[in-house]
Formats: C-alpha cells, structure tokens, sequence
C-alpha cells in the first residue's frame, strides 16, 4: 500500500522539481505574499507578527493550489497514462493519495522558504512565537485542503485549464460564501458561515487552535480525496 | 467446473453496452498458455473493448474474464499483476526519460530495487532502446515510442501479454521489427494482439479470432482461415437456356455439390455449390457457350467472414 502512494508520490515530487512549472508557482506565491510581508511591517507601528502575512497567502493559495494540481489527473487522462496506471497493480485510492502526497510535499517545500520572515522577525523584534507556529499549522491545513480540492478538479476533466477554473471557482465560492450569512438569518446564516473555508482561518492568523476548525480542514481535506478517488473508480463504470 | 490451469485469458460472454449502443456482445474465447492470438477485425469492431474489459480498465456489462486464473474483477489486483498491457495510445510520460519511465512502471508494480534495474537492462536491450535510454520520450519517434510501450509491458515478466493495434501507425521498417520482437516473445509469453490488417496474423499468430460488429464470427488458425477464404461456396449464375438441361449439365461439372433453381421460363437464376477447392466459374461460362445458351449474370455470393475480410486491409498499407 505505501509502496505505491511512494512510488507514484516520488514521480511526482522529481517532475515538479525538474521542471519550471513548481518553481514558477512557488515564485509567484513567495513575490505575492512577500509583498503582503513587506506592506505589513511597512507600516508606523509595525506588529512582529506573520498575522496579516498569513491572511494574505490564503488568498493566493485559492489561485495557487488549482494551477499546481492541475496537471495530476488531467494530464494521466490526456495521454491516455491513466489506462496503464488503472490496469496496474495499484488501487485507485494509491493513485490519488500518491499525487496527493506529491503536492503537499510542494507546498511544506514553499512553506519552509517563508521561515526566512520568522528568522527576519527574531532579528529586528521580538515576536510571539505560539502564534506564529498556529498561523504556520492553518497554512498548513488551508493549503492541504485547497490542494485536494484542487486535485479532485484535475480528476474532472482531461484539459488542464478547465481543472484550474473548476478548482478556482469552487474555492473561490468557498471564500466568498461566508460574506453571504450576514446577508440571511438563522441556520442559514450559520451554514453559510460555517462552510466559508476563509471564517475558518481566521482564528489560526490569531493564534488560536480551534479544534472545530481543524476537524472542519481535515474533513474537507479527506472528502475531496474521497471524492477523487470516487471519480477515478466511476471512471471504469462509464 | 474447474478452471484449466492451462488457461491463461479466458472470457466467457463478455458484454458490453455504452448505453445502447452495443461495444461487444456474448464474445467468449479461451487463450491457452504460450498461444499467440490475433484478434481481427475492422475498425471499430470491438477489439479495444474487448482487451480494456481484459484488463480490467473497463468492467462487462456482463460475463466474466480471468487472467492466468484470477477473475479481473474479484481478484483485480493479481489479474494485473499478471498482465502486460500495451494499449492503442502507447500511454507514455512524455516528460520522462526512457529510464525514469520504465522505473517507475517498475516501481508500481511491486518490483524490488535490484531486480528491477536488472530488468530494465534486459528490456532496453531487447527492445533495442540502447541509444535513447536516457532521451525524453518526447523527443523519440513513434517507432521508438512504440518500443518504450513494449518494453514498459514486457518489464515484469507478465505471464501475459496484451497489445492493441501494436504496429499502428509506425513506419514499414519498424513494423517488420516490431512484428520479430513480438514473434521473439511469443516464445516465453501467451500473447492476444489486435490488428485489423489481415497479413500481420499470418505472420506472428498461431490462432486467430475474427470479431465484428462487437461479436466474434471466426476462430481458426491463420492457415485454415486463409483456405476458407480462397473461393467462396456458391455461385449465381443467371442462364438462358432449357431448366432442365442447364441444371443437369451444371450438376455434372466436377466440384458442383448442389444446384437450385429460382424462377420460371426460359431466364432462371441458378444457385451452384461446390467444394472450396473447385471454383467452377470458367466451367460454367464454358458450359453455356458450347450449349449456346446466354450466360446473363455470374458471381460469386459473399460469404458473411468474407465481407468481413474484404473490410480489412488486406495490403501491408493499414
């Protein structure tokens, strides 16, 4: 079983690594969020905090994880791959969970570059460091469940482009649907704000652990494989 | 009953319906160990199907298939592992090197570190991949593309070995290679290859299954089918002149197994069969002219596997 979610996650992680793709996303994603760094200690009262930082990098992983996922499925399905690796001896949920593992491997890779702000923080300030390591674990969990999204976009389609839009645009709505409760009442507004992908940030950019919304990242993160991995199996039936 | 160990690719009533649109319909076969098996047919016949319900990327809609004894879908994961699969699009990372590709098919197939790259020396070297080994497979020709699809399929050792259309589309020279490498591993391998040109058969099968339309229509060896195929059974022939001499003379010509007779008068068509071997054409069109009758009509009636065969390529063309 973990051979092979090892065997395809590897592939996987040496063609983003070798190819210009990864690192043109990873280039955009640190100038985009360095800029949002930059603005936010630029300011007459500076906070030592990745606070605003962070807020900022879950938006562009909205824009992010869909291009990065994008070529995982549609790609196997556009060169016709996925028939060889769907009549191999390996499951379909190793092959989900294989490039699963693959992307998330690009994003800790990222993630780790940004640790050059702490280092910057310690060095002019004195900043709180529980904070930053919570801010650091919603990244985390944000970006793992934008990428599942994202790969379970790539599972749709064999275009790559409309995997992207397709991932764009369920998390996009993802984002802006919390903006939606204020608009209605009662269980509604709740559901509404309880779905929004961004509310659940918000916390972790504060500092605070709040269970309800790690169970609500985790359980995102493993219905979108699960619905990938759903899709690859239907495949078979059409 | 229980299952011949000898069987290596059995189907039994495979079915498949893309909505109603018929894909294959009740087509059973038993490919039996170390056989080379040509699957004939014209285009869109049902040849894909059928491999990709063989291989498991694609369930019947009813019937059953095992691979070296293991249900494709029970026991899905051992029939793959027992198979070799080199479909139409030879399925290939384009952005890989041939080495990288062919380890990572090794690597999901469950292949240990050293025997894999023991394995993949081997295939290189069968495949005559020598030169491009560490080329992207972007860069090879479809020749070569064709061979990495081989080599990816053959890496494993699988006891069996299952190509669609495998000299499709590559140039006359390549065909000829790719047809020696195939007869090179029918030696070690039971083999079921697609081709919808008639020749390659003969060439490297020992046995061939003749579908269309989705059903199979003929299962023989190449040289019986070739036989079969040289003169057709029957003969029309449309012939003025007296019933009754005409068909007693035509009952005489050495060969003729049975004559009929349709119509009335002096015009009547006559339904002549004979034996394979003796086409009794110019002993028809000489009988008529010597009794000075009027030999209005004569060809030969289709034969269903005919048709079908006049449908495929019959020239090295494709």
């Amino acid at each position: 079983m973990f051979h092979n979610i090892l065997a395809i996650s590897w592939k996987e992680t040496k063609v983003y690594f070798s190819t210009p793709a990864a690192y043109i996303i990873a280039t955009v994603f640190l100038a985009l969020t360095g800029y949002f760094f930059v603005q936010s200690i630029s300011v007459a009262l500076p906070e030592a905090s990745l606070r605003q930082w962070a807020i900022a990098s879950t938006a562009v992983f909205t824009l992010w994880a869909p291009v990065l996922t994008m070529r995982l499925l549609a790609e196997e399905q556009k060169l016709g791959t996925l028939e060889l690796l769907m009549t191999s001896p390996v499951r379909d949920t190793e092959i989900v969970l294989g490039k699963y593992l693959a992307t998330l491997i690009v994003l800790v890779s990222t993630l780790m570059i940004t640790l050059f702000y702490v280092i910057l923080l310690n060095w002019f300030g004195d900043p709180d460091m529980g904070p930053m390591f919570v801010g650091y674990l919603g990244l985390l969990l944000f970006g793992a469940a934008t990428l599942s999204i994202g790969l379970f976009a790539s599972s749709l389609s064999p275009n790559q482009i409309v995997s992207a839009v397709i991932g764009f645009g369920v998390l996009l709505m993802l984002t802006l649907i919390g903006q939606a409760a204020p608009l209605t009442e009662g269980v509604t507004a709740q559901v509404l704000s309880q779905i929004s992908i961004t509310n659940h940030f918000q916390d972790f950019a504060r500092g605070i652990i709040d269970t309800h919304s790690v169970v609500y990242f985790v359980v995102l993160t493993v219905l979108m494989l699960f619905l990938t991995s759903r899709n690859l199996e239907s495949r078979r039936w059409r | 009953m229980a299952t011949n160990p000898q069987a290596m690719i059995e189907a039994r009533e495979l079915t498949k319906y893309y909505g109603d649109f018929v894909g294959v319909e009740n087509v059973s076969f038993t490919i039996h160990k170390g056989e080379v098996v040509g699957l004939l047919g014209p285009n869109g016949s049902g040849k894909t199907t059928t491999m990709r319900m063989l291989t498991g990327f694609m369930p019947p809609t009813s019937g059953v298939c095992r691979i070296a004894g293991h249900d494709v879908l029970a026991d899905s994961l051992d029939a793959r592992r027992a198979i070799g699969y080199l479909p139409e699009t030879v399925p290939l990372y384009t952005d890989m090197t041939v080495e990288d590709y062919l380890e990572f098919m090794g690597s999901i197939r469950g292949l240990d570190r050293d025997y894999l790259s023991r394995r993949i020396n081997q295939v290189v070297d069968l495949c005559r991949l020598g030169t491009y080994r560490k080329s992207h497979i972007a860069k090879l020709s479809k020749g070569y593309r064709q061979r990495v699809g081989i080599a990816q399929a053959i890496l494993h050792e699988p006891q069996v070995l299952i190509m669609d259309e495998p000299t499709i589309g590559i140039d006359p020279i390549q065909v000829v290679e790719t047809r020696q490498l195939i007869k090179t591993l029918g030696e070690d391998h039971t083999i079921l290859l697609s081709t919808h040109i008639l020749p390659e058969v003969s060439l490297i099968c020992q046995r061939v299954l003749i579908i269309h339309d989705g059903a199979l229509v003929a299962e023989d060896t190449p040289a019986n089918l070739a036989h079969r195929l040289r003169a057709s059974d029957r003969v029309e022939a449309e012939i003025r002149g007296p019933g009754a001499a005409v068909m007693t003379a035509l009952r005489a010509i050495p060969g003729v197994t049975n004559v009929t007779r349709t119509g009335e008068g002096d015009i009547a068509t006559y339904n002549v069969d004979f034996r394979g071997d003796a086409d009794p054409r110019e002993a028809i069109g000489k009988l008529v002219i010597g009794n000075n009758w009027g030999l209005r009509k004569l060809n030969p009636l289709s034969m269903s596997l005919e048709e079908i065969f006049l449908r495929l390529t019959l020239s090295e063309e494709g």
